[in-house]
Order: C-alpha cells, then sequence, then structure tokens
C-alpha cells in the first residue's frame, strides 16, 4: 500500500486490514474506467473488483476488495466519492454482511485419489460440475476463508487450472447502500 | 423544459454554450468540429482563434482565474484534443472552472482507428473533474448544461464534453435542463456546527496561531471574510502561491509566503505554531517540505470545500467541509463567542512573528557586473503598474520572483500555474485575463524559456486587439533547473543553457508578429522601458529584459528536506537564537 504517508507525523499506525467496499454507480459507460483509473493513479492496490447489474436498471454495483489501513481507506473512500458517477460507497462489515466468491478448479485425479476429492467436494458442500478421465471440475462458492481452506485441501491432489470470481458481497437486513436510500 | 423546434446538434452546443452564459470561448476549428463551428459564426459568442490549442486551454484558465467565471476552449478530435490534455491537467491542479469541447470522429467509426480519432474522454480522466463522450445529439445540452454545473461548483477543475461528428449533424430539439441533478454529486456548503465549535475552542486556546490561506480562499470569493477573521484573531497570515492576493501584502500581519521559496517568517511561523487555521490550502509538498517534519508542534484546523483533502497528507483536527466563505462566515460569531469567555493573549507570539519578518526580509543582491538584476525588474514593473494590474507568470525563477517582489492587494491579480508547474503558461494565460479583463492592465512575466513554448498566441492578441504586456526576464537560461544543477550537480549545466541573448532576437519576434517589441539591457532603462511599454495600448508589447544569468531564488528549502533547513541565501541558514527552536 502506497497511499498511506508514511512520514505524516502525527498519523496513528495501523495495520493492513482487508476491506469490502459496496459501491453503488451509475450505469454509464465509462464508469469502470474511471474507478480503476482513480485507484491506479493513487496507487490503491485492489485485491478484487466485481461489478454487475443491480435491481434497477440505471445503476450498477461495484464489491471492491482492498488491503489499506484505516487512514488510506478514508482516503480511497472520500476520492471514490469524488467521482460524478459514484452515488454511494459502503464498507462492509464481514459479521454483517454477505460475502461469497465463486470458485472453479480443476483437480489431477486417478483411481485412487478421485474418491477422496469427491469426499472433500461433498465437505465443503461444493459441486462436481466437470469429470474426466484424469480430472475433475470443482465450483464452489463461499466466503474468502472457504474458499481458501477448499483450496489447501485440493492442493496435494495437483490443481490444474483455477479461477475465481472477485468477491460479492451484501448488507444483511435493510441497511445503507441500497438504491432506495440515496436517491435524493 | 424543451424547445419543441429541430436543430442541428450543431445548434444545441451553440445555444446551450449561450445559456450557460458564456460570452467568449478560445478555439481552432477542424473536421470532427466543424459542424459546431458553422452555428458558432452567427453566435453572440465570441470566438478567439487562437494559433495552437494548447493557447486556447491556458487562456480559458487564464479567463476564469481573472474573472471567476468558467472559461471555453474548443478544439476538434485527435490532436486538436490531445493539445488540449496540458491545460486541462494544469487547470484541474489549480481548481480552475474550465470546460473543454472537442469533436470526435462519428460514432460508428469511435474505436476503428479512424483518421484524427483518440480516446480523448479515456486519455484525460485522470487530469479532468470529469468528462462527457456525447453521441446522441438529443444529449448535447444536458451535457453542456452539467459540464458547466461540475465545473464551477463544489472544487472547481477542468470538465471535458468530446461530442461525436454525426451528434453534431443529426437534427434534435433542444433540450436545455432548469435544474442539475445528478445523483452522485452533491457538494457540501455548510461546515457542520459541531466543527465549527470545536474549530472556534481550539482558536481560543491557541498561543501561537497561524492563518495558512489557500488558492481556495480566492475561488470561494472570500476575501473580505478573511480579513474580518484576520483581524478578529490578530493571528499571523501566510499566503501560499496559489492565493497571493486574498490578502493584502500591506497588511501588518501578513508574512507572505510559505513554502520551497518563501518568506523566512512565513516558514518559519508555519513550523513553529501550535495551530493551523488552514484555509482552502493543500499541504503541497512545496509547502510543507518533508512533511514528516512539518509543523511539528501545531494542532491543524483544515477548512475545504472538497472532503478528500482534509486528512489526505496532514491529518487534521477539526474538519471543516464546505465553502470557504460560508465556513469563515460561520467561524467569526463562534470564535466570538469563546473569546467572550477568554481570549488568549498572542502578543508574544506575534512579536517574535514581527522579529523574523524584520531580521529576514525578502532581498537580492545587485549583480556585481552591471548588468541587470531580474528581481529588480521585476520588483519596478510591479511597482510601476501597481496593484490594479493583473500579474501572469510563467514557471521557474521569474515565477517566483514574481510571487516575492511584487506587492497584491485583490484577489484574481495574480495568475499563475502552481500545482502542474506548466512552462508556457503566460502568454495564453495573459491573452485569457485581458480578454475577461479588457480594461485592466495585464502583464506576463514570463522567463525566456517560457516564452518559447507559446508565444505564438501574440499573433492571436496582435490580430484580435488583446494588447498584453509580456516581460521576457532573459537570463540565456532554464533559471530554476540550472539554479539547481549550481546548488546539487556541481555547477554542471546539462542542457540548460538556452542562448536566447543570441537566437532569438525576441524584439524582432515581436515585430513581426504585430507587437511592439523592446529591449532593455541596463539598470538605468529599466523605468523608462516600463515607462514606454505602459504607454501602448494598441497592440501588445514585449520587452526583452536582458538579466544577469545567475541569480538565485532565495530563500530556498531544498526538496525533500525540513522546512527547518531554510538558507536564506546560499550558505546562509537563518542564526536562531536557542529559545526560538
Amino acid at each position: 500500500m502506497t497511499q498511506s504517508h508514511p512520514d505524516a507525523p502525527s498519523s496513528s499506525y495501523s495495520i493492513l486490514k482487508t476491506r469490502t467496499l459496496s459501491v453503488l454507480v451509475e450505469n454509464s459507460p465509462g464508469v469502470l474506467a474511471r474507478v480503476s483509473s482513480l485507484f491506479s493513479r493513487r496507487g490503491y492496490n485492489i485485491d478484487s473488483l466485481a461489478v454487475g447489474p443491480t435491481e434497477n436498471p440505471n445503476f450498477s454495483r461495484m464489491t471492491i476488495v482492498i488491503n489499506v489501513e484505516d487512514h488510506a481507506l478514508e482516503q480511497v473512500i472520500a476520492q471514490l466519492d469524488k467521482l460524478i458517477n459514484v452515488i454511494s460507497i459502503t464498507e462492509l462489515d464481514p459479521v454483517v454482511s454477505v460475502q461469497r466468491e465463486l470458485l472453479l478448479v480443476k483437480v489431477s485425479t486417478d483411481e485412487k485419489t478421485r474418491s477422496q476429492v469427491l469426499e472433500t467436494v461433498q465437505l465443503f458442500r461444493a459441486k462436481v460440475v466437470d469429470v474426466a478421465q484424469d480430472a475433475v471440475t470443482i465450483e464452489a462458492t463461499g466466503n474468502t476463508e472457504k474458499i481458501s481452506a477448499l483450496l489447501r485441501v485440493l492442493e496435494p491432489f495437483g490443481i490444474l487450472e483455477l479461477i475465481q470470481s472477485g468477491l460479492v458481497a451484501m448488507s444483511r437486513g435493510l441497511k445503507p447502500g441500497s438504491i432506495s436510500d440515496v436517491k435524493k | 423544459m424543451g424547445d419543441t423546434t429541430k436543430m442541428t446538434g450543431a445548434s444545441a452546443l451553440v445555444k446551450a454554450l449561450e445559456a450557460s452564459g458564456v460570452d467568449v470561448m478560445f478555439g481552432i476549428p477542424g473536421g470532427a468540429i466543424l459542424p459546431a463551428y458553422d452555428p458558432i459564426f452567427d453566435s453572440k459568442i465570441r470566438h478567439i482563434l487562437v494559433r495552437h490549442e494548447q493557447g486556447a486551454g491556458h487562456a480559458a484558465t487564464g479567463y476564469a482565474q481573472a474573472t471567476g467565471r468558467v472559461g471555453v476552449c474548443i478544439a476538434t478530435s485527435g490532436p486538436g484534443a490531445t493539445n488540449l490534455v496540458t491545460p486541462l491537467a494544469d487547470a484541474q491542479m489549480d481548481s480552475v472552472p474550465i470546460v473543454a469541447i472537442t469533436g470526435q470522429v462519428a460514432s460508428g467509426a469511435i474505436g476503428t482507428d479512424a483518421f484524427q480519432e483518440a480516446d480523448i474522454r479515456g486519455i484525460t480522466m485522470p487530469v479532468t473533474k470529469h468528462s462527457f463522450l456525447v453521441t446522441d445529439p438529443a444529449d448535447i445540452a444536458r451535457s453542456i448544461a452539467e459540464a458547466f454545473h461540475i465545473a464551477s461548483t463544489g472544487r472547481p477543475g477542468a470538465v471535458l464534453v468530446d461530442i461525436a461528428k454525426d451528434a453534431l449533424q443529426m437534427s434534435t430539439e433542444f433540450n436545455y435542463p432548469k435544474s442539475i441533478n445528478l445523483g452522485g454529486y452533491h457538494p457540501k456548503m455548510d461546515a457542520t456546527p459541531e466543527s465549527i465549535r470545536d474549530a472556534a475552542a481550539l482558536i481560543a486556546q491557541s498561543k501561537s496561531p497561524v492563518l495558512y490561506v489557500g488558492g481556495g480562499a480566492i475561488k470561494a470569493e472570500a476575501h473580505k471574510e478573511l480579513l474580518k477573521l484576520a483581524e478578529l484573531t490578530g493571528a499571523p497570515v501566510v499566503t501560499t502561491l496559489m492565493a497571493r492576493g486574498v490578502f493584502p501584502d500591506s497588511h501588518p500581519q501578513h508574512l507572505g509566503m510559505p513554502g520551497m521559496h518563501g518568506t523566512v517568517a512565513a516558514v518559519t511561523a508555519l513550523q513553529k505554531a501550535d495551530l493551523l487555521i488552514t484555509l482552502g490550502a493543500r499541504f503541497d509538498d512545496r509547502v510543507t517540505g518533508k512533511l514528516s517534519t512539518f509543523a511539528p508542534g501545531a494542532k491543524v484546523i483544515h477548512a475545504d470545500i472538497d472532503p478528500a483533502e482534509i486528512g489526505k497528507n496532514r491529518r487534521a483536527d477539526v474538519g471543516l467541509i464546505g465553502d470557504l466563505r460560508l465556513t469563515i462566515d460561520a467561524l467569526i460569531p463562534a470564535i466570538k463567542n469563546e473569546f467572550k469567555k477568554s481570549q488568549p493573549d498572542i502578543t508574544a507570539w506575534v512579536n517574535q512573528v514581527n522579529g523574523w519578518r524584520s531580521r529576514f526580509p525578502l532581498g537580492y543582491d545587485q549583480p556585481t557586473d552591471g548588468s541587470v538584476s531580474p528581481q529588480y525588474v521585476i520588483e519596478r514593473i510591479g511597482k510601476l503598474s501597481g496593484p490594479d494590474s493583473i500579474y501572469v507568470a510563467g514557471v521557474g525563477q521569474h515565477q517566483m520572483w514574481a510571487s516575492q517582489f511584487i506587492s497584491y492587494e485583490k484577489p484574481r491579480t495574480w495568475l499563475n500555474s502552481g500545482g502542474l508547474g506548466t512552462m508556457g503558461y503566460a502568454v495564453p494565460a495573459a491573452m485569457g485575463a485581458k480578454v475577461g479583463a479588457p480594461d485592466t492592465t495585464v502583464w506576463a512575466i514570463d522567463g525566456d524559456g517560457c516564452f518559447q513554448m507559446t508565444n505564438q498566441e501574440l499573433v492571436t492578441c496582435a490580430l484580435n486587439n488583446i494588447p498584453i504586456k509580456v516581460a521576457v526576464i532573459n537570463n540565456e537560461s532554464l533559471g530554476m533547473v540550472r539554479q539547481w544543477q549550481t546548488l546539487f550537480y556541481n555547477e554542471r549545466y546539462s542542457n540548460t543553457e538556452l542562448h536566447s541573448k543570441r537566437i532569438p532576437d525576441f524584439a524582432k519576434l515581436a515585430d513581426a508578429m504585430g507587437c511592439v517589441g523592446l529591449t532593455c539591457d541596463s539598470t538605468a532603462d529599466v523605468d523608462k522601458t516600463i515607462a514606454k511599454a505602459m504607454e501602448i495600448n494598441d497592440r501588445p508589447v514585449v520587452v526583452d529584459f536582458s538579466v544577469h544569468r545567475d541569480a538565485m531564488v532565495w530563500p530556498m528549502v531544498a526538496a525533500g528536506t525540513s522546512n527547518d533547513e531554510i538558507v536564506n541565501a546560499r550558505s546562509l541558514a537563518p542564526i536562531w537564537d536557542s529559545q526560538e527552536l
């Protein structure tokens, strides 16, 4: 994280933390470019960014995961908020939000290991979506911890290929960040 | 709402510009923007045909800085648009409201690498406040209205409206919105009452406060309120490079400019203060020096309309987010209220600060070889032309001297490129300022390096009756870079010698461009030459002041070092009494 000002005299240091921002934006051309350009220009590192439609076709929602300290998070939010197409920004606390990512992973199997892999799939409530002679492809959804745990267990079998979506997240209950709250 | 008469997108554009209050714009036509130039021909808006799009952009900026209104420039697609990138970045860095209109290739050709196609919206995204790409003629008027709204409200900035050629050609109804409602844009005007109260309480506790005033005070038209606040608190005032003029230089509380080339008193007052009352300033590195050592004992009140500035570089104890004029207006009664309970005695502090000021005034040495001192030339221009004139500087030594040695008494009389540091800014910006303030004397104080970047706009000035005055402070080198080479690179003058006393002949060049060219190379002739330049008001004047090439800008805080290391003149750091440190 290059953004925090290391030589600011009175800033209290805090450790890097993973934060999830739910950003409601106008569904207009160039919005993704504006957001990514801002992150790039100001040296904020994005862990993941997922963007998709919302219940209202005029808006899209981005879920941005970043690794920053407290002070830098305030800056990220303040700078994002200056973008004209950004409607609202909410930091989602994992405790009071639902956070999910999607994993597709191709694991090497043979006759001996296939049953062990399938058992792991069941334990993690994942799904097998493709089976071949020497590999199975598994689909799993869950929060970051679950996905990491699954990958740790599958690793010894030999991961041939994997892809993960960015995190998407939503607050529990009716929380600020829903479109009805920001229509002014 | 709408005017149901059908018109072309181009006519809607011009009508929208008129509806937005535009009286002048600077530009150059070309293929993609050509449809717009047909209705421009009939419009009451004055279009000034410049010689380079960069000139159009800086002229719009100069116009905006001199008048407080939105400056407008217009160019075609591709190279016309990319030539606007520097002035857009320049205006955005200095929070100047400008709107740039560019033609774009026809919507069907976008993305095909068509002739004169450049993704100008993408290119300018990091250097504009906002940008539009319009491909539907029905969106033109609304986009223009929104562009002016965004450029001029909140923290002002640069806005680009890129319009596809076919959108200009197609027919549409004129839809200029009565009111603007942008979902994600609601600048906060009023600081919260709690923050006002907290700020007033800090001020009432401070024994050694400083008012640290930035360019935002000019943007907010807060000079009258600022004067009241200063006199209420009695606190010393420093004005940054972008704020020069917002507080009178003649005022006894004024310590001048802080920062890398600030006065010893201004720099030291910030270092020793227990409270910075920061008004529309942004803790730029040229002001703070090494940030970790800046004003180490000071609490910070930070007033700014841009929430992202609060705490960006320096943590604020109290952030006042809102329009600065309204903020000061609210702050004054709150402070009076606190002062009724207890008013701090800051006499000792004020005496100490005044001591620094009288011991370390700004000054310069006359060259011993009989050549002319550049500081003297600039000082005399300021004296003879007076505080009602507008002074526009390029970037470099002459800019620092113009900030230091001209006395500014009024806002919007000092224009320069502070944030981006754009060499070549002065001549086109002076042109824009003169267009905005035709009855005011406008001096461009330029360097010989800067002048050679954009002087072609003198042709524009000569042809359009824009009689600016240009003082070329000719030290035949890129002076500020040369100064750093002198100080930090063992006097190895790599590529900073311009030979501009030999080539070009600036007086002849001026003459060729329809201006009056004057030269001056002796101290005795400086006043006479300035007076002669002041008499000519029917044409632009260029004066080539041949000056001493080794003059340096002092005081100086070397880049990346602490403001405590300020050097008053070469190898001459102020000697402090131990109790002062």
